[in-house]
């Protein structure tokens, strides 16, 4: 009997000189076809997942940081905050940081012209957020996303940003039931309230993002924001902190808490951030992607059996000579997967090249438009490479069990075409 | 070399049974040239097909060099078939997407010779037939007298102990009939046994018996 070797190497001989042969458009056409699986599998969950991931990383960058630290509950502030702030200046590992101070209040518009007094004034509710404008610039680069007239100038006072999700024009999409103002633009005076103190500003700019925390927030500065809430002590509400590449997120979390910040805030990484339903929303995208992938899986690897159901069909006389010849099974069979292994890997080698040669940076310089995030392509090569190898076994289980089915008819049928 | 003993063959078509041999009982010697004939459907090519353990007989026994045939598993009988026959086909059977040379090496490959042992052999088989010369080309490059001479040298380039040839000619011009059974003189004065189907009288001239099947039996 033939042992594996010398099966595995006429398989081989006979497989290699079936592909070199072949109908070079039928082959560019499998090729092309698993290339699409390929493609289907990975970038449908790649950009189910990218939605999400996208998300967080516009939270790390204009809101987290890589380590934000919050008031504990029940905490007006973070105490001892300048104690906080004063480490942060010196680590020469923190490329950024900003201080938030952070206030409930009411803001009014258009008062000066109000006639009606029977209906609503125009006001809302909105958080007020102190900051030192051109910390918080060089931290989150607010100024990017201001989407009408400018960012808080460090050198003025009396003026202030607001989030566009507090805005009639910006917001209408919320519904009734959320309020918001109406007819607000940059140079326009506002009437805001803290408490009981109340004060004119002047609207800077209207800054807009798809991360609640920045478009649903209004910006002053601090100074305004200490006088204006009648804040004595320098405590913040909200540090978030950028680090460089030499330390991790959770590494930079544990010097803070070794320094014993953590007794007077709540200290988490951005990941720990990431509130829960959206992580349970990545999980339930990525096993969506899957699902839809793996109807791509099957619709390849039926591709795959029927390409190689026909060309086994078509060359049963063949496959019949072969085996009369003395060929053993073993050797047919593992030419037919050896064409199989070469439709998938070229599909998966070409659908690799396209998704990180092309669509990646695509994605990357042009994220997808959702209204809650700008969707990234998420492809990390560990995922990519196992779905590589899942489609590879399926091709190979696809090409296998069609040359199997012409393997075991008869030889003498096969060679007289019965 | 060959010794069959009441081989019969049914064929079943639903509830249709058609018994084609019906008791054949012949022997072979070594280095005879044996001719099967007769008429469209007598049976001939079926019984070719039993003794060169391309099929199974119905009932009966064959024994090829001392080796009863029918008691070998499947795998054994495809090893028996890789090492001791040579087959060639009315068609000639070669595998279109194989050049000459390729089409001769499989079943050296098969025996476990190495790629430079095979193409030696290959070529010294071709170099035989007078192809030696058309070694790289593939089938569809060959005219049909060119093919059926390939695929004696890929039947005979493994030595095997007996040549079973299914109406070589049929599909040849008289020209290049005559050539396929020149090489098959040529085979058979060097002692090659060959068993050849042929329903053409005039290329039977060069063997030493013709068997005639006639309703299912064998007669000299």
């Amino acid at each position: 009997m033939a042992s594996f070797g010398q099966s595995v190497r006429v398989g081989i001989f006979l497989g290699t000189r079936q592909l070199r042969r072949a109908n070079r458009s039928t082959t560019v056409l499998i090729i092309s076809i698993m290339t699409f699986t390929f493609l289907n599998l990975v970038v449908v969950s790649g950009i189910l997942v990218g939605l999400i991931v996208g998300g967080n990383i516009a939270n790390r960058n204009q809101y987290t940081g890589d380590v934000i630290a919050t008031t504990l509950s029940g905490k007006g502030a973070i105490d001892h905050s300048q104690d906080f702030i004063a480490t942060l200046a010196h680590d020469p590992q923190v490329t950024a940081y900003t201080a938030r101070f952070l206030g409930g209040g009411t803001i009014e518009a258009n008062y000066k012209t109000r006639t009606d007094f029977a209906n609503k004034a125009n006001s809302v509710g909105a958080q007020l957020a102190g900051v030192d404008p051109t910390q918080e610039d060089n931290f989150s680069h607010i100024s990017n996303y201001v989407v009408e007239g400018k960012f808080l100038d460090p050198t003025e006072s009396g003026y202030i940003v607001l989030g566009s999700d507090i805005l009639d024009r910006y917001s209408a999409s919320f519904g009734q039931g959320f309020d918001s103002l109406k007819n607000v633009y940059p140079g326009d005076t506002v009437k805001v309230t803290v408490g009981t103190n109340t004060r004119e500003f002047i609207v800077k700019g209207i800054v807009k993002s798809k991360v609640g925390q920045v478009s649903l927030r209004s910006f002053i500065s601090n100074a305004d924001f200490i006088q204006l809430s009648g804040r004595t002590d320098l405590d913040v509400n909200e540090i978030a902190v950028e680090h460089n590449a030499t330390i991790t997120d959770d590494q930079m979390k544990a010097r803070l808490v070794a320094d014993g910040f953590d007794k007077n805030a709540q200290i988490q990484t951005a990941t720990e951030a990431i509130p829960d339903f959206l992580t349970q929303i990545k999980t339930a995208f990525s096993l969506l992607g899957n699902l839809i992938g793996a109807i791509g899986i099957v619709v390849g690897s039926i591709t795959i059996f029927i390409v190689v159901f026909i060309n086994a069909v078509t060359r049963k006389k063949f496959i019949g000579i072969l085996k009369g010849i003395g060929v053993s099974p073993l050797a047919i069979q593992v030419s037919y997967l050896l064409q199989s292994l070469f439709y998938g890997l070229s599909g998966s080698l070409l659908g690799s090249l396209i998704l990180y040669g092309l669509l990646v940076p695509a994605f990357n310089a042009h994220p997808l438009n959702f209204p809650f995030s700008d969707g990234i392509l998420v492809a990390d090569v560990p995922t990519t490479i196992v779905r590589i190898i899942i489609l590879l076994i399926v091709t190979l289980i696809a090409g296998y069990i069609p040359a199997r089915m012409i393997i075991k008819k008869n030889t003498l049928d096969s060679i007289l075409g019965r | 070399m060959i010794t069959a003993s009441n081989i019969t063959k049914t064929f079943k078509n639903g509830s249709v049974e058609t018994q084609v041999l019906k008791g054949i009982d012949l022997t072979i010697a070594q280095g005879e040239f044996v001719a099967i004939m007769g008429k469209s459907g007598a049976g001939k090519s079926t019984l070719l097909y039993q003794l060169g353990l391309l099929d199974h007989p119905t009932t009966g026994e064959i024994i090829i060099d001392g080796t009863n045939t029918t008691s070998l598993s499947h795998a054994d009988r495809t090893t028996f078939r890789l090492n001791e026959l040579g087959y060639i086909f009315q068609d000639y059977a070669l595998l279109p997407e194989l050049t000459a040379i390729e089409n001769v090496m499989v079943p050296l490959l098969m025996q476990g010779k190495s790629d430079e042992e095979a193409r030696a052999i290959s070529l010294a088989s071709l170099d035989r037939i007078g192809l030696a010369h058309k070694e790289n080309n593939l089938p569809n490059q060959l005219s049909g007298g060119e093919q059926q001479r390939v695929s004696i040298a890929r039947a005979v380039a493994h030595n095997p102990k007996i040549l079973f040839a299914d109406e070589p000619t049929a599909n040849l011009d008289s020209e290049s009939g005559d050539a396929v059974l020149a090489i098959f003189k040529d085979l058979h004065d060097k002692g090659q046994t060959i068993v050849m189907v042929t329903h053409e009288p005039e290329y039977t001239v060069h063997c030493n018996r013709i068997i005639t099947i006639a309703d299912g039996k064998a007669s000299e």
